[in-house]
């Protein structure tokens, strides 16, 4: 954990590093541009808008677990108020005629949610570790049940909805169409993302890695760790509200299921799918999680026991998320070893695919027959129809589970090896691993 | 008001004994291992699927006995697997292991069983009222429940204090090499710990399961009380688990009981606040509250008293 | 490292997947009616019966020719109950072609959706779509919240009361009623219109207990039955469903509570187990639209027909009037545009699929049909069948002709030019 937390603040860059870091900058904000050239349908545009907000919300997230070591299970609770509060925002502003846009409504979200974090993050942060979590968890256990009680603001469990096209209107946007809504997410991801990235680099952001790594000895050079602490809590209570405020402009309705657990539950998956030892990582974890949760369910009826296994797959073999997997390659680029692995990588792509083919096939065949055992066998499971009754299709899953997982063994071991040498000749170059 | 008081004291000590009946379970993995099982509610739903499966087969009283068997060969199994190879990632990452794991549990009842409830009988043998106070059964499986409860917190606490095999466990957990080193195997040690976490928490789905609804979604319905348990109790003091069940049981039960609001305390609200959020506050009686009480009381404990009731450590 | 690198290739084909599964083709030669309903987590048990059921009922249109020769097809969509998930794939469905998305589980989901169809059309004019609700039953969307483009073929919660009432004011039995029900908004009208048509048809019963529970959250009911004995109530009135209603059952049969139960949910899926685990033979009511054990040959063949293929009853008679009556408007408007079957609907007179006259009123969007009442337990030879496997089955107690059920609507609607 350690080795991969050292990669979260990397020295300042040089000054020649510096075309390429606003490069970068510059190149994702075309990109999001663009993107809605190319995928144009209503869909498409709703995905990317949920994937924007949900970087936000991931990477608010980040704040506390990556980079301050601190396991929330409530932080769901800072993004929903933030959510509610833009709703009612919404609905006086409209009502008064206020001059204030829609764009700035996210604001109003985040000063709730910091509003908030300031509130009940003192006692919260009083400790780290087991003691914090379950804290968070009491919190935002009692705040989603008062959303049902407290009625009148919360709107009971139907929620409180807004019109967002009837304030006062920018350039003629009236952010009826989900494009101009893509427009308004976009940009304040962007926003958001550099501000918690220009987060980690100020002396606030070392002095959170400090208290996750050794908070004696942060007491030691004169730091109140409960003070840093409760200042990254409220950061990331503030980002958090502006996610919880796109996400209610985005379906213009907020309701209890914004504070929930499964909120709560599905950004720290994603956070930590994504990798939380790097700043990008929650980034990488947003689009995968948001992804699998809007497409899984549409290839597959049984998408939670795939959702579960990939899960697991994921921390067993990959403890540093997604991004720790690829950055493990970057030694190995500059060493320009890479090359060595490709044939080990292909030799061992081939029957570990085949294994995972015969588990869907397997799997699907047996949901098959004990969920809908009346009805038509030739189903149709990730895009393929099969029959599920046809003898020749069990041989073939059971060829390629088992044979598939015999094989798979022995070629991991080569890649394995193949890894060693790489890594050495790496090492040899002084490139550390 | 005698009957309400006598009555409701007895169902906040049923329900409490049900609760530590699940969460038994889990305080000794949480608290030994350190592991949140986020899927220890999940072990609880297969041992009421095995239970309902195999008492259809051969009864229930075997069930009783093979059910947990079975849930916690699953789980030394789970552990020998896949958690150890994770633990070494920390505590995120076994949480994370244990919700995916969830998940596909869930997935699989579901698979095997299906979604709707399944009809999980009480055994004829106690299916009869006990006894009859002011009026209000109470049936014979209720006890059976209670006397259960009670034989596990004794059995637990004998075996963790009194045997060696206990006191071995205790070391294991605070001093792993040094035990290595004298020649026990600690990976074994672990494995045995949560089997027999998970095994607790099947005989309480067995138990449940003919008392509640044995469904696909029991897992899910049953929430994060049970780590409220453990944790008011105290990491590591079962005497602790015990205390908080009995404690939650009472006040959720006793708070059912009641009807007093603020409006009822201090009269109507004035019309002037009829339609803000005030007049929520003020109409919400104390037992529409009661399920949440115990999150309240997880929260003041936390604060006020961080190593819980009867806990020596801090969390 | 190994490890690490399986984790590659597990996630490698998952992506490859996705991007094949974003191509939907969005073909016009069949009609397609998007199902938004639980299919996984807790509220799956459920909305995989509605989805069968509407799949059943799909095949028997298109065994006739479909609707105005197109087929009919039901596009299954996971909304997991969450009404932010429900209008995802609201989305997802309107991109992939359909035009008509039916609902019914949660009236937070359901208002949810006939908001976002009100605002879609008015924001796509051209390529309206149309919202049909099938059992979210809360009022409030066909009165203060209605909507042109929201039809509702379940009773709602009222008038369902109104029927429940009408019977309850003929039976002198009753005389202290105790009302429990869920914390919710639909727990808290089925409460607040019990009291005041109790109040209004029956004024000598009394309302000994009003009791609001949290929504699935109580997992032991005992100390609710203990309020309920010391109440000395002859009579419960609630609209738990799911386990709130089974786990109730339970402690009330356990405790020997003998009260009379007026429910809304007895039928609903897990509830006639529950009856029967309690024992409580011909003491629990149900309203609803229809029971398997009506008398009428073409109901029977359809419940014979569902049973025949699934292993569930006809819980939705109310399915079956809706897609029928949405080819009954189609072949009407001679068209399957959404605007003009919409307008086909409106005031549309239908017969019932368990007999009698209902009508699509078209001042709300709420559909008017016969009410039954009936009693859960054990059965003669004039009911044929039982439910959920326990040999006990539905009788008939009474039957609230469709003018006796209709209520008055503060729905002030904006049509389409």
């Amino acid at each position: 954990m350690s080795e991969i937390a050292s990669h979260v603040a990397p020295p300042l860059p040089a000054a020649a590093d510096k075309f390429k870091f606003y490069g970068l900058w510059a190149g994702a904000a075309a990109a999001l541009l663009l993107l809605p050239q190319i995928f144009t349908s209503g869909g498409s545009l709703t995905t990317f808008s949920l994937i924007g907000i949900s970087i936000i919300f991931s990477l608010s997230y980040n704040i506390l677990l990556g980079q301050t070591g601190m396991l929330s299970f409530g932080h769901a609770v800072y993004y929903g108020l933030g959510g509610f509060l833009a709703i009612h925002a919404i609905n006086i502003i409209t009502a008064n005629k206020l001059p204030i846009p829609l764009p700035l409504v996210p604001l109003i979200g985040g000063l709730t949610g910091l509003f908030f974090a300031a509130l009940l993050g003192w006692v919260s942060t009083k400790r780290s570790g087991t003691a914090f979590a379950m804290i968070s968890l009491g919190v935002a256990e009692l705040i989603a049940s008062s959303a049902l009680i407290l009625r009148t603001f919360f709107g009971g469990e139907a929620g409180i909805s807004a019109n967002r096209t009837k304030l006062l209107r920018l350039f003629g946007w009236s952010f009826g169409p989900q494009i101009q809504i893509y427009y308004l997410v976009a940009a304040w991801t962007l926003i958001a993302v550099i501000a918690m990235y220009a987060l980690t680099r100020t002396p606030l952001g070392r002095m959170c890695n400090a208290v996750r790594d050794n908070p004696e000895r942060v007491q030691f050079v004169g730091y109140n760790p409960h003070t840093v602490r409760y200042l990254a809590f409220c950061f990331s209570g503030f980002f958090a509200g502006i996610a919880g405020a796109l996400a209610a402009i985005n379906f213009e309705i907020a309701n209890s299921a914004y504070l929930g657990a499964v909120q709560s539950g599905t950004v720290l998956f994603a956070t930590y799918i994504g990798g939380v030892g790097f700043f990008i990582g929650p980034i990488v974890g947003a689009i995968f999680v948001t992804f699998l949760s809007l497409g899984l369910s549409d290839l597959t009826p049984v998408w939670q026991l795939y959702f579960g296994l990939i899960f697991i797959a994921v921390v067993v073999f990959a403890p540093g998320g997604i991004t720790g997997l690829l950055m493990m390659h970057r030694p190995l680029l500059k060493a320009g070893t890479l090359t060595q692995m490709l044939p080990s990588y292909l030799m061992a792509l081939v029957p570990t695919l085949a294994m995972i083919v015969g588990l869907i096939l397997s799997i699907e065949t047996i949901v098959h027959y004990t969920v809908n055992p009346g009805d038509d066998s030739h189903i149709k499971a990730f895009g393929v129809s099969f029959d599920a009754a046809s003898p020749t299709i069990w041989a073939m899953a059971a060829i390629l589970l088992i044979g598939g997982f015999g094989v798979a063994r022995k070629t991991w071991t080569w890649v394995g090896h193949a890894w060693d040498g790489a890594t050495s000749v790496a090492r040899e170059k002084g490139i550390a691993a | 008001m005698l009957e309400l008081i006598v009555i409701s004291t007895l169902n906040g000590i049923l329900f409490g004994m049900l609760l530590f009946l699940m969460a038994s379970g889990l305080t000794v993995i949480f608290s030994m291992l350190g592991v949140l099982n986020f899927a220890h509610a999940s072990f609880y739903m297969l041992g009421a699927f095995f239970g309902f499966q195999i008492s259809r087969w051969l009864g229930f009283w075997p069930a009783l006995v093979i059910a947990p068997l079975l849930a916690g060969a699953i789980g030394a199994g789970v552990e020998r697997f896949g958690l150890r190879r994770v633990h070494k990632n920390g505590h995120v990452a076994e949480l994370l292991f244990t919700f995916g794991l969830a998940f596909v549990i869930e997935e699989v009842v579901q698979i095997i069983w299906g979604k709707s409830p399944v009809d999980f009988r009480v055994p004829p043998l106690l299916d009869f009222p006990a006894f009859t106070i002011f009026s209000t059964n109470y049936p014979a499986y209720k006890m059976f429940m209670l006397l259960v409860s009670i034989v596990i917190f004794a059995g637990l606490l004998i075996v963790l204090k009194k045997t060696r095999i206990g006191l071995i466990v205790q070391a294991a957990l605070t001093h792993p090499h040094m035990v290595g080193h004298l020649g026990h195997n600690v990976g074994r040690i672990f494995m045995l710990v949560f089997g027999v976490g998970t095994a607790l928490a099947a005989v309480a789905g067995v138990i449940a399961g003919p008392a509640l609804v044995t469904q696909s979604n029991m897992a899910g319905l049953l929430g994060p009380i049970l780590f409220v348990v453990v944790v008011v109790g105290g990491l590591g003091s079962l005497p602790g688990a015990f205390v908080a069940s009995l404690l939650i049981g009472l006040v959720q039960t006793f708070a059912v009981s009641m009807n007093g609001s603020l409006a009822g305390a201090f009269g109507p609200l004035s019309p002037d606040y009829a339609s803000t959020w005030l007049s929520d506050i003020w109409g919400v009686t104390i037992a529409q509250i009661a399920p949440i009480m115990p999150y309240l009381l997880l929260v003041l404990i936390l604060i006020f008293r961080p190593m819980g009731l009867l806990g020596t450590r801090d969390t | 490292m190994r490890k690490l690198m399986t984790a590659a290739a597990f996630a490698l084909p998952i992506f490859g997947a996705l991007a094949m599964s974003g191509g939907a083709a969005t073909a016009q030669e069949t009609l397609k009616i998007g199902y938004i309903d639980p299919l996984s987590g807790g509220g799956a048990s459920v909305g995989e019966v509605g989805l069968k059921t509407f799949q059943f009922l799909a095949d028997e249109l298109n065994a006739k020719g479909g609707i105005q020769g197109k087929k009919v097809e039901i596009v299954p969509l996971d909304n997991k109950t969450n009404p932010q998930e429900s209008l995802i794939q609201a989305q997802k469905a309107i991109d992939a072609g359909v035009r008509y998305i039916t609902q019914g589980n949660g009236s937070a989901v359901a208002g949810a959706l006939s908001d976002f169809v009100t605002k879609y059309n008015e924001r796509n004019p051209g390529k309206e779509v149309l919202f049909f609700n099938y059992a979210a039953v809360d009022p409030v969307l066909t009165n203060d919240k209605c909507s042109f483009w929201h039809f509702r073929w379940d009773a709602n919660s009222d008038i369902k009361m109104e029927a429940l009432t009408n019977y309850m004011k003929t039976a002198p039995a009753i005389k202290n009623v105790y009302l429990i029900n869920q914390d919710y908004s639909f727990g808290q009208s089925v409460r607040t219109t019990a009291r005041a048509m109790l109040a209004a048809k029956r004024p000598d019963i009394k309302i000994v207990g009003d009791e609001l529970h949290p929504l699935l959250k109580i997992t032991d009911f005992a100390p609710y039955v203990a309020k309920i004995k010391a109440s000395g109530a002859d009579t419960v009135v609630t609209g738990n469903w799911g386990q709130d209603f089974a786990l109730l059952l339970k402690a009330a049969a356990d405790a020997g509570l003998k009260v009379g139960w007026y429910t809304y949910y007895a039928g609903g899926t897990g509830g006639p187990t529950a009856v029967k685990q309690a024992n409580l033979n011909h003491q629990v009511f149900a309203v609803g639209e229809g029971i398997p054990n009506v008398d009428v040959p073409g109901a029977q063949a359809v419940e014979k027909a569902l049973r025949a293929k699934y292993d569930f009853s006809l819980f939705y008679p109310r399915a079956v009037n809706e897609m029928r009556m949405l080819a009954a408007a189609a072949d009407k408007a001679k068209s399957i545009d959404p605007v003009k079957v919409a307008f086909a609907l409106e005031g549309m007179e239908f017969d019932v699929l368990h007999g009698g006259k209902g009508v699509m009123r078209k001042d709300d969007h709420q559909f008017f049909q016969p009410i039954y009442i009936a009693s859960f337990g054990e059965r003669t030879e004039k009911e044929p069948f039982d439910e959920e496997k326990t040999g006990w089955g539905w009788k008939l107690v009474a039957r609230i002709d469709t003018p006796a059920t209709m209520l008055p609507t503060t729905c002030k609607m904006e049509r389409p030019n």
